[in-house]
Formats: structure tokens, C-alpha cells, sequence
């Protein structure tokens, strides 16, 4: 008789990296098709276009590397997805391509591949487009357009390393009388208008391509969380917090900030609570380490939004946070059974 | 360049020890004014000047100057030509001048330059000295054209000025950012340690096959 001795874990529940990464990939159709609904052919290129551009930008860094295929643990696919989502319709798709190219390779490549990287790729991918082109990403075109499944929106179909052209004429031609560009946050921003929570459940505002509906992307964080593919704790405490925070602004001046409501539900807090903030590889571990990570994420969201210069804050909150992530670990590690109190 | 061994000098700067790619020194004129070609290759030649004339002069001097004052000494010399640097481009090209800014002065806190009168100049006679100074001047000159023709063509569509891509080219607005200075840099570290990497094992092998 042969005795086995082995360390623990003795059970495993079967769920490895790509089971996981392919159900969050499930779980971000619905936000695509929702979103390929609103913008037609445009965003569906998009989408396609980026996710393809980060499977070759990992498929590349294999080749250099030779350290086999990692393009089957689909998380190349995930951060390409995520990506389209959070640019406007009417994005360059060459530019595009580059934002998979930045994410995949700035974000991943370079500090190792997937599950060394401390920052979130997809909005790595998308910092350095907002950096790079500045103008492209802050220009947006309003939902349901008549024509949006027959052709494509000017600007999608920029020759590569070329400027897009105007779109504000196209948008007039398409029948519409009156067009502000701008995201109900920079409208609150700038102008103190408020969009109404109905357009927001809607999706009848002008936003990335995949921001637009919060019930949408809620519904399909409550399915990962249930299925336990990611932390409750993290969205919960990130809109929990830039809810409390923009709670008590508009009681002491409800005049100057927005409701709560509209802050839970403008922008990408909602994205980026559910499919960006509970990204494995980024998010700290330790129960504490969580919760201050996701109150960090909210409160300087909201931080940024009332008192930055830019209309939007949660990507670079989120990045902020993630940097601080293995420090709040340390610093967060739980007693250990029979250990000493205060020491860790 | 006469006999072999001054030239192996000269390209040591140039290659081998690229102040830039291999002992990343200089960093501070190699982010700042590296935002086009022009730019980029003029700093390293005002840079390379200097290195050459101060090497030749801490050379020639190297007997003389006592060691405890040594530092104080090469900086004066340093200075003295940054000095003539900075009137001299100030009087061929205003444009320039305030392209490079601050830059200028600051070569006299330029690591590179300290680092060659101290490891090389104080120790060996003018010819070499001087040399390895240019050599290494000229590769850090290398250098900055190469991270700024990149920065250049992606930052503007253009290279030296002239526009490459016709009129409709967008330009990356991140690349003649600070940011862009340090994905350049990294990009070209990348590059280049690859390459000295596939060198290296190249040469194993073929040790290898002839044993």
C-alpha cells in the first residue's frame, strides 16, 4: 500500500484563469450587444477591431518571448473588450488598434504577462490614447442614429495616422436639429445641466460605447458576483463610497452638485465598479485591503469629477488605486489564528 | 585614430558603452530636449564638444591638479566651456537656444562628462583621452537622435522639419510629452538589449559548433 502525501489545497473547484476569464467575457456580451444596438456597424467594428489588436499584440509578445500560447487563457480577449467599451462609438478604429497595442503591451507585456501586471490593461491601454489623442476621445455622437446598421460614422474609417475628419456636419446631415457633444457629465460640468436617470436606464445619452446603460452593466456584474467570478466587496464599496461622499456635497450645496443618483449613474463608475476595478491580477487580496481599496477608487472619482479638470475621473482613479494595491495588502494583513495582537 | 587601440576607444563610446543605452547616464537633457531630430542632435554635439575639450584639458592637466581639489577643478573646467557652448549657439541660432532652454547650462551637471574626466581623462595621456571623450559624445549623440527622430515623426509627422505624411497626419500628442520621453527611452532599451541578447547567444552557438 502507497501512502500519498500531499500539501493542501486537497479539492479544487475546476475554476482555472480561463474558465474565469471566459465567463467574464460571457457576461460583457450583453453590455456589447447593447452597445452595438445603440451605435450600429461603428461599434461593432470597434469592438472587434481592438479586441483583435490585443490578441495580436500578445500573440507577438509570445512570438518574441517563445514562451508558447497564451492567447487561450482569454484575458488578451477580455482587456481588448473592455477597451472598446470605454471609447467613444466614433473612435478611429486605427487608433483603436493602437489603445490594444498600449494595453497589451505597456499594460502586460511588459511586467510579465498576466497576473504580474500591477495596473488594469485595458485602461492602461486607454490612458495612453487619452494622452495621445486627446481629441478623437473626447468626441461623441448621439445614440440611435437612423442609419447606424447601414453605414459606418465618418470618423470610424480614418485612414491609419490620419486626422479624423468633422463629424458635427455628418451628425447634422443624419437629421438631427441640435447636438451638444457632450457627455451629461461635462454638461453638468460646464453648463449645471443634469441629465434626467430615465436617459440613463435608456442608454439615451451620448457616452463610450459601452457606458451607456448602468442597469445593463449592473445585471451583469450581480451574475459574476453570484457566480462568485468577482469580489462583491469591490463594487459595493466603490459606488457605496462615491455615494456617500456625493451624498453629503449635495446636501450642503444642492444647488452647485448633482444627486448621488446621477453620480452612481453617469460616466464609467458603474463599468468600471463591476468589470474594471475587480480585475484579479490589480485588486488587493486582504478583506480590509479591499474595502479601502474600493472606498480609494470611489471617493477619488468623485474627487476628480467636482474638482479636476476633466469631466471624468474613474480611470485614473482606478489606476491610483491599483497602484496602491499591494501596499494596502501589506499593510492590511489579517491575524493569523493564535497569532498576537497588533503584530501581524 | 592612428593605431588600433585609440580606435577601439573611440568606438567604446560610440557602442560598446553608449552613455545612453548602456550606462543610461544623462537622462535628464535625454527626456527634455529630445523632441526633435534638430533639437536632439544639436544638445549631443554641443555635448560632445564640450566632453572633448574639458577631457583634453583634465588630461593635460591631470599631473598638475592635487587630488583633494579635483572635483572643483574639472567642474571649473566643464563650466568654462558650457559657457562658450551657450554664447555660441546663442549666437548662431536664437531659435535653438530657446528650443533648448535650460539645457544648455545644465550640461556642466551632466553625469557623462564628470564620469569620463574622472574614470578616463584624469588617468590617461591627452590623445586617448581625448578620444574616448568624442567617441563617447558621439554616442550620446546617437542617442538622442535616435529617441528623437521616433519622438519627432509620431509627435509631429515630421523629421527635421519636414513634414512626412502630407497634411491630415495625426499627431500622437503624448510623444512630445515628458511620458513619450520614457516610452521612447524604453522602447530603444528594449530594442537594443534584444539585440545584444540574440548577439550574445549567436556567438555562444557558434563557440559552440567548433569546439
Amino acid at each position: 500500500m502507497s501512502i500519498e502525501l500531499r500539501t493542501s489545497p486537497h479539492q479544487h473547484s475546476g475554476r482555472d484563469v480561463p474558465v474565469i476569464m471566459r465567463n467574464v467575457v460571457y457576461s460583457l456580451l450583453p453590455i456589447c450587444a447593447f452597445s452595438i444596438w445603440q451605435y450600429g456597424l461603428s461599434a461593432a467594428a470597434l469592438i472587434l477591431v481592438v479586441t483583435l489588436a490585443c490578441l495580436a499584440a500578445e500573440r507577438i509578445n509570445n512570438m518574441i518571448r517563445d514562451n508558447g500560447n497564451s492567447l487561450s487563457d482569454w484575458s488578451a480577449v477580455i482587456t481588448g473588450v473592455l477597451l472598446a467599451l470605454t471609447l467613444p462609438p466614433s473612435f478611429p478604429l486605427w487608433m483603436g488598434a493602437v489603445a490594444g497595442f498600449a494595453a497589451v503591451w505597456l499594460g502586460k507585456s511588459l511586467f510579465g504577462g498576466l497576473g504580474q501586471n500591477p495596473f488594469n490593461p485595458a485602461l492602461i491601454g486607454r490612458a495612453f490614447v487619452q494622452a495621445a489623442f486627446p481629441t478623437a476621445i473626447s468626441t461623441w455622437v448621439p445614440a440611435y442614429m437612423p442609419h447606424r446598421f447601414s453605414e459606418f460614422i465618418p470618423s470610424s474609417l480614418t485612414a491609419p495616422f490620419m486626422v479624423p475628419p468633422e463629424i458635427a456636419l455628418w451628425v447634422k446631415q443624419q437629421g438631427m436639429d441640435a447636438f451638444t457633444g457632450a457627455t451629461p457629465l461635462a454638461r453638468w460640468k460646464f453648463e449645471n445641466i443634469t441629465a434626467s436617470s430615465m436617459d440613463f436606464l435608456t442608454g439615451n445619452i451620448t457616452a463610450s460605447a459601452g457606458e451607456t446603460s448602468a442597469i445593463l452593466i449592473l445585471l451583469c456584474g450581480l451574475y459574476l458576483a453570484y457566480r462568485k467570478f468577482l469580489d462583491w466587496r469591490i463594487p459595493v464599496a466603490v459606488l457605496g463610497s462615491a455615494m456617500l461622499l456625493a451624498w453629503a456635497f449635495h446636501l450642503a450645496q444642492p444647488a452647485r452638485y448633482p444627486t448621488p443618483t446621477f453620480v452612481l449613474l453617469s460616466g464609467g463608475l458603474m463599468l468600471g465598479a463591476w468589470f474594471m476595478a475587480t480585475d484579479m491580477a490589480t485588486s488587493p487580496v486582504t478583506p480590509r485591503g479591499i474595502w479601502l481599496y474600493g472606498a480609494l477608487i470611489g471617493i477619488l472619482t468623485v474627487v476628480i469629477r467636482y474638482f479636476g479638470g476633466l469631466t471624468e475621473g474613474v480611470m485614473y482613479a482606478i489606476l491610483i488605486a491599483n497602484a496602491t494595491g499591494s501596499l494596502l495588502d501589506q499593510f492590511n494583513q489579517p491575524r493569523i489564528l493564535g497569532g498576537k495582537k497588533g503584530k501581524s | 585614430m592612428s593605431t588600433p587601440s585609440s580606435f577601439d576607444e573611440f568606438l567604446d563610446g560610440l557602442w560598446k558603452q553608449n552613455p545612453i543605452f548602456v550606462m543610461v547616464l544623462g537622462m535628464c537633457p535625454t527626456l527634455a530636449v529630445t523632441v526633435s531630430a534638430v533639437n536632439a542632435i544639436s544638445m549631443g554635439l554641443a555635448t560632445t564638444f564640450v566632453l572633448g575639450t574639458s577631457c583634453l584639458l583634465v588630461s593635460l592637466l591631470r599631473h598638475a591638479i592635487p587630488k583633494q581639489v579635483r572635483i572643483a577643478s574639472y567642474i571649473v573646467i566643464i563650466a568654462t566651456f558650457v559657457t562658450v557652448v551657450d554664447y555660441a549657439i546663442q549666437a548662431i541660432s536664437l531659435d535653438l537656444y530657446q528650443a533648448l532652454g535650460a539645457y544648455i547650462k545644465l550640461i556642466v551637471a551632466n553625469c557623462i562628462l564628470l564620469g569620463r574626466a574622472e574614470a578616463h581623462a584624469a588617468k590617461n595621456p591627452p590623445l586617448p583621452a581625448t578620444t574616448n571623450a568624442i567617441g563617447m559624445g558621439l554616442g550620446f549623440t546617437l542617442g538622442l537622435f535616435l529617441i528623437g527622430c521616433v519622438r519627432e515623426i509620431l509627435g509631429a509627422g515630421k523629421l527635421f522639419g519636414v513634414a512626412l505624411f502630407g497634411d491630415h497626419f495625426q499627431p500622437w500628442v503624448v510623444m512630445v510629452l515628458p511620458p513619450g520621453g520614457f516610452f521612447v527611452l524604453g522602447f530603444w532599451l528594449i530594442t537594443i538589449a534584444a539585440f545584444r541578447h540574440i548577439n550574445k547567444k549567436r556567438n555562444a552557438q557558434l563557440q559552440g559548433a567548433q569546439p
